[in-house]
């Protein structure tokens, strides 16, 4: 069987959040007009295949006092990025870390890596690990602040 | 900053980073864990929920797992225009995020549509819109998302 559609009805409904009562799943099943065993089901199943990354609270970083969130950028080779981009996603202190494309000659940066720190000293040293790890494989790199948030809505992967 | 949160809901915090049961009563079951009853746990989230040291309680789904399309990008917006293009790309629904920083590259913003063909219209319109080269870095490849910021 096909879960496909199923399982886009079930994200569009839940992705603001789950409800806030003794069975928040009863509730969604209701809503759906579904079987609370399929909807339970459905939630282990997408967990299993990565689909949901992880069920559970995202708290407000500036909130928890880490008021410096830093998106660190870097210059590697493209034939060592993977070994690399492993390495530096292991560090406990990074949140997030992709390749992405380069944009000779206005951005040379294929690497990033977003850090988080309660201060400017705390984020200069994980950027000093990060240099260390990479080694001579650093060609450069930059830190970009954010400045201002202009927009952030509740992540919402598929816009209705 | 001064902490809206106490030390029994930075417990609640740093569980509830770990997951979450599917199950019949599961806030009941997170309760049980921390030694807390289910009202409590159910009025503490609400009370972080609404002050903002939560941003989002629930399930966090894999954009592209789940057949969307997801992109970062960036744009070298001139000071005087940045709250004028900022509306302009504010506007789009597809924009889910957008951040300014601090490099001549000064706006970069996270756009998440439903198919590419969708991704790609978007980022052509913001681009005709405002006038300016889009720069798009979508990901090649993903080392790791997650982190537990502790409380």
């Amino acid at each position: 069987m096909n879960f496909e559609k199923l399982d886009l009805t079930i994200m569009r409904t839940t992705q603001t959040g789950l409800p806030l009562v003794s069975q928040p799943y009863q509730v969604i099943a209701a809503e759906l007009n579904l079987p609370v065993e399929l909807v339970m089901a459905r939630f282990k199943a997408m967990k299993e295949s990565g689909m949901i990354r992880r069920i559970g609270a995202v708290p407000n970083h500036y909130k928890l006092g880490y008021r410096f969130n830093g998106m660190t950028v870097w210059n590697v080779p493209d034939e060592h990025i993977d070994e690399l981009g492993e390495k530096i996603g292991k560090l406990s202190f990074v949140s997030h870390c992709y390749h992405r494309p380069r944009h000779l000659p206005d951005w040379n940066y294929n690497l990033f890596a977003m850090v988080h720190g309660k201060s400017q000293g705390e984020v200069d040293k994980q950027i000093e690990q990060i240099a260390a790890l990479l080694g001579d494989f650093n060609l450069e790199n930059d830190v970009l602040y954010s400045t201002r948030i202009l927009k952030k809505t509740g992540f919402r992967s598929h816009p209705s | 900053m001064t902490k809206n949160y106490d030390h029994i809901d930075a417990r609640l915090i740093n569980h509830l980073q770990d997951g979450f049961p599917i199950c019949d009563a599961p806030y009941l079951h997170v309760a049980n864990e921390l030694d807390l009853t289910e009202a409590d746990v159910l009025a503490r989230l609400k009370k972080l929920l609404e002050n903002g040291t939560l941003t989002r309680f629930g399930a966090l789904y894999h954009a592209e797992k789940m057949g969307g399309a997801l992109t970062l990008a960036a744009m070298k917006v001139p000071d005087t225009d940045f709250e004028y293009v900022t509306e302009i790309v504010n506007a789009f629904p597809e924009v889910a995020h957008n951040y300014a920083r601090n490099h001549e590259l000064n706006m970069w913003f996270v756009v998440a549509t439903e198919t590419a063909e969708q991704l790609a219209a978007t980022l052509v319109a913001i681009g005709l819109q405002t006038g300016l080269t889009v720069y798009n870095m979508p990901k090649i490849n993903e080392y790791f998302v997650g982190l537990k910021l502790e409380a």
